[in-house]
């Protein structure tokens, strides 16, 4: 069979009135906008032949985000390679080897817009071995695409995109059962396959998922309704992206801000400024309120926050992922590595530590290995204690005291560190209890870590002294 | 909506400086690069959100081709002062000078040989980072850039084999010798750009806004005729009124006809564009793979 699902006929005459009326309720400046302009960041991932690059081609073509030098330079390689056939994968396979294999092999990432959102694509590979792209492409995303042929089903790989989406804590996950054009739109294939998922997903700690019959490459449900679906009542796959609920993403419970940088202006004209000491960094959970009693940990000493600045004035409060500059009524010691945080709900603090991690280097993962771990706005030096479980993708199940983690490998092990992190288990917050492992001389990220719940929290009494 | 929200601009902006404290942290010689170009007027106007009362920790870098509109380095000369920065200039001409770079023969663009004179730049100032204005909407190969971008002993880009930039943990480690390359405005796209301006009211220099300018077809761009650019036979000029969108070196940059004025104008222009930012630029245009093969060997 021909499998024409990378190549693609489109009419390359959208008309100005198209544009226009596609951009006439932009509101490009926001004035008379209700509701600010969300941006909502996405990845896509699926194997070679499932259609992700087709399909974000698709997205950026019906929503009328493709500039005409795009189409010129796709019909220009079109002509000389393609037989006269547009290949929308072309957009997003920007570097030489790839269009040279047909293969996508880095993240790349793209940008659009809707009247409603900004939306942030990362077109993640499915190739076996670029897993650590998968991750590094998701990590930050709100929503997850998982794109399925519906000729082939469910596959190891959607399985293993799925657990990661799962184990990252994606808060959406969207199942794009495409290719729906080569099963004659049928709905008992479409709900064969939404059974297959259902059969593991309850394993797995997903909220919210959503089930979408596609066809990219003739763009049935994408952007527009399909006419050659009518059974299908739910949105289009574009009025999804627009509409799912991502204002409760962030963690606004329990303040935290790690220290990034000293704020100590050197030699201020201002006379003001002589004494001035302020702790600048980027929320990482919760809201802080000027004059809030806080924690330094992991030094335990306590104070007051006296001013919250920004360059555009004092806040008398602020929220997680702000970025700001602490004042603290007290001249206490605090560094960068350090974290404020709010008494109401603490975090753990612990120089032995539990995580799961996906390892990412060719040169597998043994006990006994040092590594630089960065967590927060510090990095220290750790030792992994213990593999104690490897976790078999086709089951789910771990498997216990692997001798080691391959590459892709995903486990769980224990670290003990050179000094106290203070954390959150990663499923409460993913920027206090997320980490990555440094391979000292090298340099290189070698692994992603996402720490369990701690044991025991910090006591607001414990390590209370006064100064 | 809950009133802990960030609109999109607010989300860049706290991404950006995010990563400029970052880099002020973890690295000891950081510089910026600085053009006046739109792009780095964010990207200053970032340092000072991130770095204020204290000054901006790092000096100001710019590559000067000698094919420079003469309008950007004016508001860069300007911009550096008002902000009391310190400004590093090194000239692609001194590189031509003392060997550093070498046209080919007959090469009359400069693009090429900025890339020896940033490297000696690095090198001469043992700068271990350099933060860049490049956002990844530009162009396919920069789509596949990191906020952190690790550059070997060459300089050299290898994208083939990037770090995996997970959460928004960075990875800022590097060896005597080697560089990072960092770009804050990753995730802005040309209109979040213009939008940041309008809002923060940053000042731009005037050649973004339309006025009167001798212009040259060719390739299909509108060129602007100077002495470093003139008209072949069987080329046709005119005077139109124009703006540029993008800036590079005077002899590559393609002038849009535009009657825009203003940022507000601007927007609006951009909001109902047809082609790319980067479709007025004939270095680009060169080829497929133009942009990746300037960047594997250290172009900005």
């Amino acid at each position: 069979m021909k499998d024409t699902a990378q190549t693609i006929s489109i009419d390359q005459t959208v008309s100005d009135s198209e544009r226009f009326e596609a951009l006439k309720d932009f509101n490009v400046l926001g004035h008379a906008s209700h509701h600010p302009v969300e941006i909502l960041r996405f990845n896509t991932c699926g194997s070679v032949d499932d259609g992700k690059s087709t399909l974000i081609g698709r997205l950026l073509y019906d929503s009328k985000s493709l500039m005409e030098d795009q189409l010129e330079a796709l019909q220009r390689s079109a002509d000389i390679t393609g037989g006269g056939q547009i290949n929308l994968a072309d957009l997003t396979d920007g570097l030489r080897a790839e269009r040279e294999q047909g293969i996508t092999i880095d993240v790349a990432y793209r940008y659009f817009a809707t009247p409603r959102r900004k939306f942030i694509i990362a077109d993640t590979p499915g190739h076996v071995q670029y897993t650590r792209n998968m991750v590094t492409g998701a990590s930050s995303a709100n929503l997850s695409v998982v794109l399925v042929d519906a000729r082939a089903g469910v596959i190891e790989q959607s399985r293993r995109h799925t657990y990661l989406a799962s184990l990252l804590r994606i808060p959406h996950l969207v199942v794009a059962v495409n290719k729906m054009d080569l099963v004659n739109w049928s709905e008992e294939r479409f709900l064969e396959i939404r059974d297959q998922f259902e059969e593991f997903l309850p394993r797995l700690d997903i909220k919210d998922v959503k089930f979408i019959p596609l066809s990219a490459l003739l763009g049935d449900n994408v952007v527009d309704l399909s006419k050659n679906m009518p059974w299908y009542q739910g949105p289009t796959f574009l009025g999804h992206l627009e509409t799912v609920h991502i204002a409760s993403d962030w963690n606004l419970n329990g303040f935290r801000l790690p220290v990034q940088w000293v704020n100590r202006p050197k030699n201020p004209t201002d006379i003001r400024l002589h004494d001035f000491r302020g702790f600048s960094g980027q929320i990482a959970g919760g809201i802080v309120r000027q004059g809030q009693k806080v924690m330094v940990l992991p030094s335990g000493l306590r104070s007051t926050v006296k001013e919250i600045r920004t360059y555009d004035g004092p806040r008398a409060e602020a929220f997680c992922p702000q970025s700001i500059t602490l004042v603290l009524e007290d001249d206490i010691d605090v560094s960068r590595g350090d974290m404020v945080v709010g008494l109401d709900a603490l975090p753990g603090m612990s120089m032995e530590l539990s995580a799961r991690v996906c390892w990412m280097h060719p040169r597998p993962l043994q006990a006994g290995r040092k590594f630089f771990l960065k967590q927060t706005s510090q990095t220290v030096q750790v030792v992994v204690t213990a593999l104690e479980s490897r976790i078999n993708i086709q089951t789910f199940d771990p498997e216990p005291a692997p001798d080691e983690l391959p590459m892709n490998g995903i486990g769980q092990i224990k670290l003990l560190a050179a000094k106290p992190i203070v954390f959150d288990g990663y499923a409460a917050n993913r920027l206090t209890g997320s980490f990555i492992l440094i391979e000292p001389g090298t340099n290189a990220t070698v692994a992603a870590g996402m720490l369990l719940p701690p044991a025991e929290t910090v006591k607001p009494e414990y390590n209370d002294f006064v100064i | 909506m809950s009133s802990y929200h960030l609109d999109h601009l607010q989300y860049l902006e706290t991404e950006a400086i995010h990563v400029m404290r970052e880099v002020a942290a973890e690295f000891e010689r950081p510089c910026l690069l600085f053009s006046g170009g739109k792009d780095s007027i964010c990207l200053l106007r970032l340092a000072e959100k991130a770095f204020r009362p204290s000054e901006i920790p790092m000096p100001l870098l710019n590559i000067d081709t000698g094919h420079h509109f003469p309008e950007l380095n004016d508001f860069r000369d300007q911009r550096a002062a008002e902000l009391g920065a310190k400004l590093i200039i090194r000239r692609v001409e001194d590189a031509i000078t003392k060997g550093i770079a070498v046209p080919a023969p007959g090469e009359v663009s400069r693009n090429r040989l900025q890339i020896p004179t940033l490297l000696a730049a690095i090198e001469e100032f043992r700068f271990d980072c350099c933060i860049g204005g490049a956002r990844r909407d530009e162009e396919k190969a920069r789509a596949k850039e990191r906020f952190f971008s690790f550059r070997d002993s060459f300089g050299q880009w290898d994208p083939k084999n990037q770090r995996p930039e997970i959460w928004n943990l960075y990875n800022g480690r590097v060896n005597s010798g080697e560089h990072m390359r960092v770009f804050p405005l990753s995730n802005w796209t040309e209109m979040d750009v213009w939008q940041f301006i309008h809002r923060e009211k940053l000042e731009v220099p005037t050649i973004y806004f339309s006025h009167k300018r001798t212009v040259l077809r060719r390739q299909g761009q509108w060129l602007p005729v100077t002495e470093f650019l003139q008209r072949k036979s069987g080329e046709e000029t005119r005077e139109l009124v124009v703006r540029v969108r993008t800036i590079g070196d005077i002899i590559s940059t393609g002038m849009v006809e535009s009657p825009a004025d203003s940022v507000d104008d601007i927007i609006a222009e951009i909001a109902s564009a047809r082609v790319t930012e980067r479709g007025s630029r004939a270095d680009d245009k060169a080829s497929e793979a133009a942009m990746e093969d300037r960047k594997k060997q250290g172009y900005f």
